[in-house]
């Protein structure tokens, strides 16, 4: 009986102090009196490639505006957009108005004095005829003369027969020399007429493709205004925005990789042709023009948006940690180091960032240090820590 | 001498434990209700200190950028990081909003952030998974209580932002979970119409003979360009030099920046005060209610408990034992129930707690003042057990 009993009390004991036991482990490890779970990693050396992310659009580098030099109506386009064009081919005519009638009316204007120029020519043969007549005329009463046969006044006559016949003959030559020129103006007139007309004609001068047509047939449109908008395809470019903040050593002809919003899967490679020496001030972005070493087949249309990933130059070697260990609480940027489950905060200065999330320590931290880089909670270095593979609630 | 309380407990263990577990239910409940309440008021305190900033710039005459819509422009800041004692200062946008991945939607928060590590205020202060946002578009880091997963695609508005961080306890005083995304991004979405509405504006905007007039093609060009662009920002956080005095800098940008500037101090105000006080006393309210009757119940099991030991008092009386005893029997006996009690309910509520959907907070101090309480309340209960029990006629236990 008494046997019984002091083993019911120590039963007794022993339940109470093991319940008491499993709810203090209980408070230990649940609940706010919990170790902080941490991940922990060593910071190695290593490198970072430092790159610059940017999104841009799509753009030609050259673009033709094709359009009418003197203001008019147009009369036809031959022409759509996505045609592939050549040199010299014509796209498209202004409406000539008059422009027909007055070159046939120059036309005729050409003949009338190349008709104009054979009577001349005609009209000169007849005046070397009256003249050679008179000249010899004259000779012979100048023999008359001298025998006395015939008197001084007939004499008188003959000579100034010559004479009129000499001038008439002068004349009759200048007369000639202006019918030539009247028709070679005539001739440059109705050239000028034709080389109007020849402008009215659209042309292109390069091998392109049509991206716009701004007028259709029966549109006014006023001197130089684009009717039809020509692209060069393989000046195809895209204008990338970089944030300033991490584009340092941006410059030309580093490789880029390029990727389009339509093809998200495939990455296009190209490199920087040109920084724009004025960046933008209101969206603190830097320009650059960035081409495709191959143009993509289909032609990415103009305006399509993509990304561009540019790697900086050369590797930076290092310590490297993750950038989640890096902590902005502190007046300057800092990690928590982790000895012996033991936490100390120590400042850092920190030098490139890869965009995968690598960032090298400058100074501040030894090699092979223990960093803690997720933690469930903000540390605030006395805790007690349990050091996990994955923080819970990361899992996912 | 032996327990008799013990010995009474031990005659009917079943019921008495059953009893306790019951009443450490009715705790638990309380207890949670309580770690409900202070859940609401920590995400409130969360939200502020997970911004990092000292001090929130805003829109003049606004209570932005949490309790009121607040618009600044994006520029502003550099105007701040000049004035004395600031250290940092740097632009945050808040939209609460749908976040759709795949084929289901999270009401979440999302904030935009100066991406990169320059430590600006408005990072997320800790992950428990992946890494910050390097690239200046397109990613994003979410609080892991909205169950998006490292890698997941998530869609804002028309773009798609891949999650490469997680972390905890980022949430808005409302508790939806954050996105951080870069803040060019967040700009542009929170502005950013659907392209039907763009085309529409275009229509309005082709149909406005102002813009349309001969030699006006450029300001049309210019005005759908001015449709895509948004140098606004909700407010611009700041971080102060150490040793800098709040109110002085907060003053100065006040005078001279015609800007509302708020402290921390004040952005509790506006956080408890204003946006969670409706919803906050109407849980105090209710967890005052539930106290009450935790209370009444508690005194009620230990009433029934007692008299349903009313002939074995009897017969106790009988045989001379003292009043002492007796009323030190129901005193051990209640308090044992209650701690009975409070240890189930504490267990339980622990259990239970990280299964609610928004955040539930068991404060120690809270667990403690439960304990006294608990205590307390059975003593009180036991009183008017007492009274009957020293009322008891011994002859009851020979008669009836």
């Amino acid at each position: 009986m008494k046997r019984a009993s002091i083993f019911r009390k120590a039963l007794l004991v022993v339940v109470g102090l093991s319940a008491a036991i499993a709810l203090l482990w209980f408070f230990a490890n649940a609940g706010p009196l919990a170790p902080v779970e941490v991940t922990v990693q060593k910071a190695g050396a290593g490198a970072v490639a430092p790159q610059a992310f940017g999104i841009g659009v799509v753009e030609a580098r050259r673009s033709y505006k094709i359009g009418p030099t003197t203001s008019g109506r147009l009369r036809a386009i031959s022409v759509d957009v996505g045609d592939a064009v050549h040199p010299g081919q014509v796209l498209g005519e202004m409406d000539p108005v008059d422009l027909e009638a007055k070159i046939r009316s120059q036309e005729a204007a050409v003949a009338s004095a190349e008709a104009g120029v054979v009577a001349a020519e005609f009209a000169i043969l007849e005046l070397v005829a009256r003249k050679e007549h008179a000249e010899k005329q004259s000779v012979r009463y100048e023999q008359l003369s001298r025998a006395s046969t015939v008197s001084a006044e007939v004499m008188e006559t003959k000579r100034q027969e010559m004479a009129v016949a000499e001038a008439a003959h002068k004349a009759g030559v200048a007369s000639l020399g202006a019918t030539r020129q009247n028709l070679m103006r005539a001739r440059e007139e109705l050239a000028a007429l034709k080389e109007q007309k020849d402008n009215l004609k659209l042309v292109v001068g390069i091998e392109g493709l049509v991206v716009a047509r701004r007028a259709e047939p029966g549109t006014t449109v006023v001197a130089g205004e684009p009717v039809l908008e020509v692209i060069d395809p393989s000046s195809i470019w895209i204008n990338v925005r970089f944030d300033q903040i991490a584009s340092g050593g941006l410059r030309e002809g580093l490789p880029a990789q390029i990727v389009l919003r339509s093809r998200p899967n495939e990455v296009f490679a190209g490199k920087v042709t040109r920084i724009e020496p004025l960046a933008d001030t209101v969206t603190e972005e830097l320009l650059a023009k960035v081409v495709f070493d191959t143009l993509p087949e289909p032609l990415p249309p103009i305006g399509e948006l993509g990304e561009v990933t540019v790697g900086l130059g050369a590797d930076q070697r290092g310590i490297i940690i993750p950038n989640a260990a890096l902590h902005s609480s502190a007046a300057r940027p800092s990690v928590w180091v982790e000895r012996d489950g033991k936490l100390r905060l120590a400042p850092v200065r920190v030098g490139a960032q890869g965009l995968d999330g690598t960032v090298q320590i400058l100074d501040g931290l030894e090699p092979d240090a223990k960093v803690v880089v997720h933690s469930h909670r903000p540390l605030t270095g006395s805790e007690r820590l349990r050091v996990v593979d994955i923080v819970s609630g990361g899992t996912r | 001498m032996i327990s008799l309380a013990g010995r009474d407990i031990a005659h009917s263990r079943g019921k008495f434990f059953s009893t306790g577990v019951g009443l450490g239910l009715l705790i638990a409940v309380t207890l949670s209700m309580a770690g409900i309440y202070r859940g609401m008021v920590d995400d409130a305190m969360v939200l502020l200190d997970n911004s990092g900033a000292d001090l929130w710039a805003v829109q003049k005459d606004t209570l932005g950028p949490y309790a009121e819509p607040s618009s600044v422009r994006d520029d502003l800041y550099r105007g701040l990081l000049s004035v004395p004692g600031v250290a940092r200062a740097a632009n945050a946008t808040y939209l609460t909003m749908q976040v759709r991945v795949g084929g289901r939607d999270v009401r979440s928060m999302v904030v935009g952030i100066e991406p990169g590590a320059s430590m600006a205020p408005g990072q997320p202060r800790y992950l428990v998974a992946g890494r910050h946002i390097t690239r200046g578009h397109y990613e994003a880091v979410a609080d892991a209580a909205s169950g998006f997963a490292l890698g997941d695609k998530l869609r804002i508005r028309r773009d798609e932002y891949k999650v490469v961080g997680l972390t905890r306890r980022m949430v808005s005083s409302n508790g939806d979970p954050m996105v951080f995304i870069p803040l060019k991004d967040a700009q542009r979405a929170q502005f950013r119409k659907d392209s039907d509405a763009l085309w529409q504006e275009r229509r309005r905007a082709g149909a406005d003979p102002e813009r349309t007039a001969a030699g006006q093609v450029r300001s049309a060009e210019n005005f759908k360009a001015e449709q895509a662009a948004n140098p606004y920002v909700n407010a611009v956080l700041v971080q102060l030099r150490p040793g800098a005095d709040p109110d002085q800098v907060a003053n100065h940008i006040r005078r001279w920046h015609r800007l509302q500037v708020f402290t921390r101090a004040e952005m509790e105000k506006i956080l408890v005060g204003k946006m969670i006080a409706t919803s906050a006393r109407q849980i105090a309210m209710f967890l005052v209610i539930l106290a009450v009757v935790s209370a009444a119940i508690v005194a009620f099991i230990i009433y029934t408990l007692t008299t349903g030991k009313i002939r074995e008092i009897a017969v106790l009386k009988l045989i001379g034992t003292r009043n002492r005893t007796i009323v030190g029997m129901i005193l051990q006996q209640a308090v044992a129930l209650g701690l009975i009690g409070f240890f189930v309910g504490k267990i339980v509520a622990t259990l239970w707690a990280p299964v609610f959907p928004k955040y539930v907070l068991l404060l120690h101090g809270d667990a403690v003042r439960g304990l006294i309480a608990t205590i307390l309340i059975c003593l009180l209960a036991s009183v008017i057990s007492i009274r009957l029990a020293l009322r008891v006629d011994p002859a009851e236990a020979i008669g009836g």
